[in-house]
């Protein structure tokens, strides 16, 4: 399947149609939440605290549907059209921009408490308009978000590179802009479950030497990724029977008096009386 | 767009630096929401919000009148009434123009339209 940054633009491929039928798709709902669950985590924001949080392309708002169930504020930028509009429909209460974030933000600096970021940044590196430069987009969203964000304040994203060299690209542009912190893999050893998240840091809330260190990857010891997203389309194998002995009979005993009870009601008169032989497994005659 | 975002924005066209906020509003509608009141939440937002841009905007939305600067301390009926500002006011159409280069980011449907031109990036 090709890459949908390959396709078109961002605001071409998620169309009206493409918009909605991307929402309503279980599985991506699924993975979705569990990707943004999984950068909240990496985000360690203080708890029970409600914060003030941006999401990086946010589209239909299935990423900040999980920052509004924690109980934050937010606010979503995206640049495709149709998305916000199906966005609108599902009744959210951040506030939606319509914004191309290679253009960089307009937001005052130190506005926000944390970012995320789910399934986006990659766009960045394709050049959908004759005068784009990706080097140049993307140093302008990281310097814009750099000064957006708090200090001490951290921005995750959760992306799909194409090959190591746009993984180089992404994370150089970051540091550049004053960005630390790295790349986190979840699962690295399994390619249907693997997962990258660039967790950055804006700079120290306090004491420089008391810096952040990276947060681990799961599935680094090889542990096993949760079954929750890995078995969307696997069928759950039923238990193997053994034998026609142990088969569980649909028609039992308690079938047959419902069965029986329903005849009467519907006012069926030679409905047989109920007794301790009604429904009884009978001798094999044969 | 609620009123506390709006008090976050600043003009992103390339070189606008001076006189890049606050946003000025025109032709506004706006429409009441209900949110859930967190005082925590309000307090952490204090040091970042612009009181001037703020008292200026409800001014001119007609909505209430702040002090023209933010209070030392501020009572709970203040935090209320700040709350019911920032996070229950909803602006759903018109525009915002940059007053240092004379930008305009039209709002329809509560989203804001912030796409820029090519000479604009």
């Amino acid at each position: 399947m090709s890459r949908p940054e390959h396709q078109a633009p961002a605001e071409i491929v998620y169309n009206d149609t493409e918009a909605k039928k991307y929402t309503v798709n279980t599985r991506i709902q699924a993975i979705q939440a569990d990707m943004s669950y999984r950068a909240l985590e990496l985000l360690n924001l203080p708890e029970d605290k409600c914060c003030y949080l941006l999401d990086i392309g946010c589209g239909s708002g299935l990423s900040s549907e999980v920052l509004e169930d924690e109980g934050h504020v937010w606010v979503g930028v995206d640049i495709s059209p149709s998305m916000l509009e199906v966005a609108q429909e599902r009744d959210i209460q951040g506030d939606m921009f319509l914004q191309d974030i290679g253009d960089g933000f307009g937001f005052r600096p130190g506005t926000f408490d944390g970012a995320i970021s789910i399934s986006v940044i990659q766009w960045l590196c394709n050049a959908d308009k004759k005068y784009h430069n990706p080097k140049k987009r993307l140093a302008r969203f990281f310097s814009t978000l750099y000064s957006s964000l708090a200090r001490g304040a951290r921005a995750v994203f959760q992306f799909y590179p194409e090959n190591p060299d746009q993984v180089e690209l992404i994370v150089g542009s970051a540091m550049k802009c004053g960005f630390t912190g790295g790349l986190v893999v979840d699962y690295p050893n399994s390619s249907k479950a693997k997962k990258f998240y660039l967790c950055l840091f804006a700079g120290f809330a306090d004491d420089p030497s008391n810096s952040p260190s990276l947060p681990k990857g799961l599935g680094a010891e090889g542990e096993e990724p949760r079954s929750s997203v890995d078995y969307a389309h696997e069928r759950i194998k039923e238990r193997r029977r053994r034998g026609k002995k142990s088969r569980a009979p649909i028609k039992d005993r308690n079938w047959v008096l419902h069965k029986k009870e329903v005849s009467r009601k519907k006012g069926k008169t030679n409905v047989p009386k109920d007794s301790k032989y009604t429904g009884r497994k009978r001798r094999v005659r044969f | 767009m609620r009123l506390i975002t709006h008090n976050m924005l600043q003009c992103h066209v390339k070189g606008c630096t001076k006189d890049n906020f606050p946003l000025k509003l025109e032709e506004i509608e706006i429409e009441e929401l209900e949110a859930e009141f967190n005082a925590d939440f309000i307090k952490s937002m204090l040091n970042r919000l612009d009181w001037k841009a703020l008292a200026q905007t409800t001014f001119s939305l007609g909505i209430a009148q702040l002090p023209e600067e933010m209070p030392e301390e501020l009572s709970d009926e203040m935090l209320e009434q700040l709350h019911h500002i920032l996070l229950e006011i909803d602006i759903t159409s018109g525009r915002m123009v940059c007053q240092g280069c004379n930008h305009v980011y039209p709002i329809r449907n509560g989203i804001p339209n912030m796409l820029l031109t090519e000479s604009e990036v």
